[in-house]
């Protein structure tokens, strides 16, 4: 095993290791993860970068071609408006990771704060709380997410925020559970005697014990929310046009079926796949590297 | 048991109430029930509906109104077809009842299947096959999986071989005039597929790590040296127990699906629980969206009481109480 003849080396020079250092180490040997941060950044860079990478401009019409197949100007051709498909994918890239990061740090945000109350105060705090966690569980998500979204209107924001409002209840379970741990501990003890207050002992002296469960937490939201903004899109609630994102861009494909266009189904799909396996693989990444029972 | 399931029951009454009222609000604040007598600009009919809903009165008075008829059966009418609601709802059950039937035992067997043979031959190349087969079904849209199948199975054929008719459907659930066994499977496959992959990927992982729990486990290397069969401990001592943690999430998985296949109804064209909420929320039939909901989120508690109980049944060790 690599993982031990490295620890054995550690021993032998007895160099000091911090926190920091010995996480970035395990994540690092997680040849997985590393690889979905790499394809991840370059992702990020080639969406976010779009208006410099792209060859085309956001919705330029090349009017007189219309549809065609891939060629050296268009590498992936042209959809039915005469729009540069691969200029579109980068650019509908950019909603559905900003979408996708929005849900997942806003609803790990809620459901860390939430859960946390819950778990420190107890009592009818926690009872009201985990009620609330109830009764999310008992709606179905995508339907319940439609009804929103068609109810109040759906814009990038309305939709980070329905789903960031589905999405919490996940997190909150876990940060309770771990606070009602965490509250038996001597440190937080000793923070509560020394005058500190509730609000205190939760954001300076239990969230960071939490570090792992949210880093983990927020790569699996991310990946949730990618797969469930493109679901919507695709049933006509997400992002509307002229805004794309991968989502709607499937949703246009689709109706290519049997035309000779139908390979322009291939690729927004095939961004997502990618996206959500690379977010998917740095949680798991994360989740080995934060979690003090591995061997380092 | 029986008074543990009745505890649960009613337990689970206020989560439904309250989850309802909260609905009951959102839809009436984001709906107009009356949008379709609006365009015909008649007053005496608007003034009849306000009247019999009781629009002019506080929410919590109109929802005590709605209650008392979603409790009696009266379901009212639906604002787009005209039709009865609790009799729309009822036929649009029927399709997605046998999509979740289908699936679900479809997806269970794969499961387990895939999750014994990769716990039993741990590290293998094709448990890391299985792995990776996963972490894709996991990071997979099922509906752009849905349309490649249909592209894959349904039209290619047809245009390549110049067939009359595709191999495997992927329109409803029967051909017109059809109602033969085969016709129903070739309709049934490409839905039923779609549906599966996603549950397939997670509840193999689950079967996995349980039946992992099980095969190191004590009673495992007791019936070993014993001298029973490795065949035989796998299959009567390891999966016999590392299925009560499998069981509870099909289970918990399986409620969800009568309001979560919207997609996969609505890339087949098959007639559904899904297909009907998206027909109605398009057209804002405020009438048909709350029964709908009430209906979906009962079978989810009772599917999650279901969960429970199995696992009650399948490990004695647990008691209920």
């Amino acid at each position: 095993m690599r993982a031990q003849s490295v620890a054995a080396t550690t021993k032998t020079t007895r160099s000091f290791v911090g926190q920091w250092t010995l996480f970035r180490r395990r994540f690092l040997r997680h040849r997985l993860a590393v690889s979905g941060l790499v394809v991840l950044a370059m992702l990020v860079i080639a969406c976010f970068g779009a208006p410099w990478i792209a060859p085309f401009q956001e919705n330029h019409q090349d009017l007189i071609t219309g549809s065609t197949g891939p060629s050296p100007v268009h590498w992936l051709g042209t959809d039915e408006l005469g729009r540069d498909f691969l200029s579109q994918l980068l650019y509908a890239g950019r909603i559905s990771m900003s979408v996708g990061l929005g849900v997942g740090v806003l609803s790990t945000i809620v459901g860390v704060l939430l859960g946390s109350l819950a778990g420190y105060f107890g009592g009818w705090v926690d009872e009201l709380i985990m009620r609330l966690v109830d009764l999310f569980l008992v709606v179905p998500p995508i339907a319940i997410l439609a009804l929103l979204l068609q109810g109040f209107g759906s814009s990038s924001a309305t939709i980070v925020l329905a789903l960031s409002a589905l999405g919490w209840t996940v997190i909150a379970r876990v940060a309770r559970s771990q606070v009602l741990s965490l509250r038996e501990k001597e440190f937080v003890d000793a923070a509560i005697v020394l005058g500190a207050s509730p609000l205190r002992v939760i954001v300076r002296h239990m969230i960071p014990n939490l570090a792992g469960v949210i880093a983990v937490n927020v790569s699996l939201a991310v990946a949730a929310a990618i797969i469930t903004e493109s679901t919507l899109s695709f049933l006509g609630f997400g992002v509307q046009p002229p805004d794309s994102s991968w989502g709607n861009m499937l949703s246009q494909a689709a109706g290519l079926l049997g035309t000779p266009q139908v390979h322009l189904l291939l690729y927004p799909g095939l961004l997502i796949l990618i996206t959500v396996l690379s977010v998917n693989f740095i949680g798991d990444g994360l989740r080995d590297a934060l979690d003090p029972q591995t061997k380092r | 048991m029986i008074t543990y399931a009745l505890r649960r029951l009613a337990y689970s009454i206020p989560v439904i109430l309250i989850a309802s009222f909260l609905l009951f609000w959102a839809v009436r604040r984001a709906f107009d029930p009356l949008s379709k007598l609006r365009l015909n600009q008649d007053p005496t009919a608007i003034a009849r509906e306000t009247e019999r809903l009781g629009l002019d009165k506080p929410i919590p008075e109109q929802y005590l109104l709605w209650f008392k008829d979603f409790v009696t059966g009266d379901w009212g009418t639906s604002t787009r077809t005209g039709r009865d609601v609790l009799d729309m709802i009822a036929g649009a059950a029927g399709p997605t009842i046998q999509l979740i039937f289908w699936g679900v035992l479809l997806g269970a067997v794969i499961a387990i299947a895939v999750g014994t043979y990769s716990a039993v031959k741990q590290y293998s190349a094709a448990d890391y096959v299985f792995t990776g087969v996963s972490y894709i079904g996991i990071a997979l849209p099922a509906f752009w999986f849905g349309l490649l199948l249909i592209q894959i199975f349904g039209v290619w054929p047809v245009q390549i071989w110049n067939l009359a008719e595709p191999p495997l459907y992927f329109v409803g659930l029967h051909s017109v005039g059809h109602s033969d066994f085969g016709d129903y499977l070739r309709h049934l496959a490409l839905p039923v597929v779609t549906m599966t992959i996603t549950l397939v990927a997670s509840w193999s992982r689950y079967g996995r790590a349980s039946m992992l729990d099980s095969l190191t486990s004590d009673y495992v290397r007791t019936a070993r040296a014993k001298g029973v069969p490795k065949r035989q401990v796998v299959i009567n001592h390891a999966l016999r127990n590392s299925l009560a943690p499998f069981v509870t999430v099909v289970f918990l998985d399986a409620g969800i699906l009568l309001g979560g296949l919207v997609v996969t109804e609505q890339i087949f064209s098959i007639p559904g629980m899904g297909k009907l909420l998206l027909d109605s929320l398009l057209a804002g039939d405020a009438q048909l969206l709350l029964p709908w909901m009430m209906l979906v989120a009962i079978t989810i508690v009772v599917f999650n009481l279901l969960a429970d109980l199995s696992y009650a049944y399948l490990d004695p060790r647990v008691k209920l109480s």
